[in-house]
């Protein structure tokens, strides 16, 4: 089986793995980083967003060992030092979850949006999470949420 | 998804001699992926492209734009040499899926897979593209001959994509809400060897839409096409339209996207 290693949330990591081993697969059942979600397994929902060197990618939609030497970043990665990220906060403070489980990737998703579109309006926001799907919120509060975390995150 | 053994050559030369009858190439992986899940491919090996040093460059000369087989969707976009220099070229590719498919999805892969309701396979014939493989070189006429088929060889990888700018070009699709791909999309360009009209979307391959080029080479405006429908007997009935919805869809995206053109 091949070795892969790559960086996840900052600490280096590396385990044996079969090649169709996806990268959801090997953050969630080989590193036990249950955070990032899997919603439809079909590269549709979005709950299983996570930033590979940077940028937001559906872990369902890619292999573990397509990211030897990656730095990866899930939604455990965010806080620091107990501190949430401005975007997690913002996703509290404006009601941008109701069951939680879609929150995660749209998390991941929004702050590569912001970083992308450092002034989004409510368009390029709704345009710009079109790979994540809500089931609960209907998206408004979601919306809400990314504009203030945008504001705060000094766009 | 069943397993493989996992490849990751270094020159497109190694990636060629690792093809043999089983192996699939790996590009960005987003169309290829799920169709592994779902058990219609099962490649004994898989050749990922990603380790192959330049096949991600995108350069533009004067007249040309040339996009590596590696380039993503949202490298495309993002561009500014390619916004500058095929405006509808970088617009196409933001609109492809969704932001997390742009980041993996990549050209060679697009055209390789030739989706009936991908969108580049609209540019690269409207644009009248030259695609380049490991071994020569192919016109985009040529390229796209049929649903999810291509004139590429068993052991071909294609390596770039060269476009020429055109005068004007705009591309406007009518797209699947959920997915964004085409339901029907329409690239218009004018060049200097005269107006091209590529459909995708609405047939089992990309294909020109000649009453419609002859009618904007007489007079380049949206008013020229009145009057003028493609034909829906080889059209795509299915659940998202039927094809006579799609051959409406046609002129009204045709239409429109000489519009945006500038005519
Ligand atoms: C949710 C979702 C929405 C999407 N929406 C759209 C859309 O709106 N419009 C659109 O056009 N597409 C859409 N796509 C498809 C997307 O653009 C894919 O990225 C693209 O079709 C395939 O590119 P890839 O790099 O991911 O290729 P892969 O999936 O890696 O490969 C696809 C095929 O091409 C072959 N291949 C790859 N590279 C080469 C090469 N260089 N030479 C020879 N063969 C090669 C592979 O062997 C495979 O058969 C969507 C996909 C998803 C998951
Ligand atoms: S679980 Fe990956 S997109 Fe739904
Ligand atoms: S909060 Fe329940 S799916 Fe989004």
């Amino acid at each position: 089986m091949p070795n892969v290693s790559m960086t996840v949330n900052g600490k280096a990591v590396s385990a044996e793995v079969e090649p169709r081993t996806l990268l959801v697969q090997f953050l969630r059942e080989k590193l036990s980083l249950t955070g990032t979600h899997v919603g439809c397994d079909t590269s549709q929902c979005g709950a299983c967003v996570v930033h590979v060197n940077g940028k937001s990618v559906k872990a369902c939609t890619t292999l573990a060992v397509q990211h030897e030497g990656a730095d990866v970043t899930t939604i455990e990665g965010l806080a620091q030092n107990g501190e949430l990220h401005p975007m997690q906060e913002a996703f509290k403070e404006h009601h941008g979850l109701q069951c939680g489980f879609c929150t995660p990737g749209m998390v991941m998703s929004a702050i590569d949006l912001v970083k992308t579109h450092p002034n989004p309006d409510e368009k390029t926001i709704r345009e710009g999470l079109e790979g994540n799907i809500c089931r609960c919120t209907g998206y408004h509060n979601i919306v809400k949420a990314v504009k203030a975390a945008a504001d705060n995150m000094g766009g | 998804m069943y397993e493989f053994n996992y490849h990751r050559p270094g020159s497109v030369d190694e990636a060629v001699g690792l093809i043999s009858e089983d192996a699939k190439i790996l590009a960005g992986g987003q169309s290829l992926l799920p169709t592994m899940k779902l058990r219609l491919a099962q490649p004994s090996d898989m050749i990922d492209l990603a380790g192959i040093p330049g096949l991600s460059d995108i350069s533009v000369d004067g007249s040309t734009v040339t996009i590596g087989a590696t380039a993503t969707h949202a490298s495309v976009a993002a561009s500014s040499a390619v916004a500058g220099a095929i405006p509808a070229l970088a617009k196409l590719a933001s609109g492809i899926g969704d932001a997390q498919v742009r980041n993996m999805g990549t050209m060679g892969g697009s055209v390789a897979n030739a989706d009936p309701a991908a969108d580049y396979p609209a540019a690269l014939v409207g644009l009248g593209a030259t695609v380049h493989t490991n071994s020569r070189t192919v016109a985009a006429d040529d390229f796209f001959t049929g649903i999810f088929e291509t004139d590429l060889a068993e052991n071909e990888i294609v390596t770039k994509v060269s476009f020429p700018v055109p005068q004007a070009a705009a591309y406007v699709k009518f797209a699947n809400p959920a997915s964004r791909y085409a339901i029907v999309g329409v690239f218009v360009a004018k060049t200097a060897d005269g107006v091209r009209v590529a459909v995708t979307g609405a047939g089992g391959s990309v294909f020109r839409a000649s009453d419609m080029e002859a009618a904007l080479n007489g007079n380049f405006s949206a008013s020229s096409l009145d009057g003028i429908a493609v034909a829906s007997d080889d059209l795509n009935s299915d659940l998202h339209a039927s094809a006579d919805y799609r051959a409406h869809l046609v002129s009204v995206m045709a239409k429109r996207a000489v519009q945006a053109a500038g005519g």
